[in-house]
C-alpha cells in the first residue's frame, strides 16, 4: 500500500528557508504572503489493510519521521 | 595519552570530524581519551562520554535523527540513565536532542547561513559538572562552526527548564536565533550536558582561547571522582 507522509513546521515555528523562498518569489514579481517548507515521504507499506498501514504510518512519524516539538505530520493512503 | 587520567570514550559516528580533536584535548588536559566505534553496542570501561562534532549518517531528516539509533548510542542512552557523565557538543549536542536525552531541538539557523567564528558565552549554571570549575557570569570565549545551531524549546519548555536551572550556558551575542540565546542545555540531573560551541577547539593558546579547557576540565574532574564509572547508581536522566 502506498503512503505519503506530509512533515510541515508547526505553526509559529520559525522556518528560515520558507522566508528565504518567499522572499525569492517576490523579487520575481509573486504576490505571496507566507512561505513554509515542510518534507514529502513517500513509502511503500505492507500491511493487511488500510487502517493497519496507517495505524504503522503513525508509528514511523511518531518514531523518526516527525520531530514533535518542531513538527507536525499528515498521513495520506493511496 | 595519560595513563592516570580518567578514561572518557568519544564516539566516531560515520561523519564525525571533531572526534580526533576531542580525544587530543581530553589527552591534553590530562584524561585518557578512548575511542569508540559507532556499531559498538558496549562501551568500554569508561567514566565518561563525549559526542563530537561534525555529522552522523549524513544526518539526513534531521540532524541526528539517524544517529540515535546507531548500536553506540543505544550504549551511550544506557550509560545515561545509570548517572553517567555525557557531553554533546555540536553535532553530539543535536545527537542528544534527538534521543530525548536533552530538551528541546536544533534548527537550521536564522540567517541560514553556517557559523564558523568565536562567540562569548556567559556561564549561567555553574553548578553542573561541566561548568564546576567556571564561576556564574563568567564570560568564556568559544568558537562555533554550525548551520543547524538554533536551539528551539517552546515557550512552555523553556520555562520549565529556566526553573528547573537547565541552561547551562547562553550566548552573549546569539549568532543564530537560539530560543532565549540558549547555547547549553543539561538533563534535569545534570549529568547529560549538549552545547553548540566547540571547547575542543579552545584549550590551546595557539588557537586563540584556553576557554573551552574549563568546561573539558569539569567534565575530567568529575569522571575523576566518578570512576569507576557512576554507572547502575540510581540517578536517571
Amino acid at each position: 500500500m502506498k503512503a505519503t507522509v506530509l512533515v510541515r513546521p508547526k505553526p509559529g515555528i520559525l522556518d528560515p528557508q520558507g522566508e528565504a523562498v518567499e522572499s525569492s518569489l517576490r523579487q520575481l514579481g509573486f504576490a505571496v504572503a507566507d512561505a513554509r517548507i515542510g518534507r514529502v515521504v513517500d513509502l511503500e507499506v505492507e500491511a493487511s489493510d488500510a487502517a493497519a498501514a496507517r495505524a504503522e504510518v503513525e508509528r514511523m512519524c511518531r518514531q523518526l519521521l516527525a520531530n514533535p516539538l518542531i513538527e507536525s505530520y499528515e498521513i495520506e493512503l493511496q | 595519552m595519560s595513563a592516570s587520567g580518567p578514561r572518557i570514550a568519544v564516539v566516531t559516528f560515520p561523519g564525525s570530524n571533531d572526534d580526533r580533536d576531542a580525544l587530543d584535548a581530553l589527552d591534553l588536559l590530562g584524561a585518557s581519551g578512548v575511542p569508540v566505534w559507532h556499531a559498538e553496542k558496549r562501551l568500554p570501561d569508561v567514566a565518561g562520554v563525549v559526542l563530537p562534532g561534525g555529522f552522523a549518517y549524513g544526518d539526513y531528516l534531521r540532524c541526528g535523527a539517524i544517529a540515535r539509533f546507531s548500536p553506540a548510542m543505544q550504549a551511550v542512552a544506557e550509560f545515561a540513565a545509570g548517572g553517567g557523565l555525557v557531553l554533546g557538543i555540536c553535532n553530539g549536542f543535536q545527537v542528544l536532542c534527538e534521543a530525548g536525552l536533552l530538551p528541546g531541538t536544533l534548527r537550521p539557523n536564522e540567517s541560514l547561513s553556517f557559523l564558523c567564528r568565536d562567540v562569548v558565552l556567559r556561564v549561567e549554571g555553574a553548578d553542573t559538572p561541566f561548568t564546576s570549575r567556571c564561576t556564574p557570569g563568567q564570560r568564556l570565549t568559544v568558537p562555533i562552526k554550525h548551520g543547524e545551531g538554533c536551539w528551539f524549546a517552546d515557550a512552555e519548555l523553556l520555562a520549565e527548564l529556566e526553573a528547573k536551572r537547565q541552561i547551562v550556558l547562553r550566548y552573549e551575542q546569539n549568532p543564530n536565533g537560539s530560543i532565549g540565546d540558549v547555547a547549553a542545555v543539561c538533563s534535569e540531573h545534570g549529568n547529560v550536558m549538549g552545547l553548540m560551541p566547540h571547547p575542543e577547539h579552545a584549550v590551546d593558546p595557539l588557537l586563540g582561547s584556553t576557554d573551552g579547557a574549563l568546561i573539558l576540565e569539569g567534565l575530567i574532574a568529575a569522571a575523576r571522582a566518578a570512576s569507576p564509572p557512576l554507572a547502575k547508581a540510581a540517578a536517571p536522566v
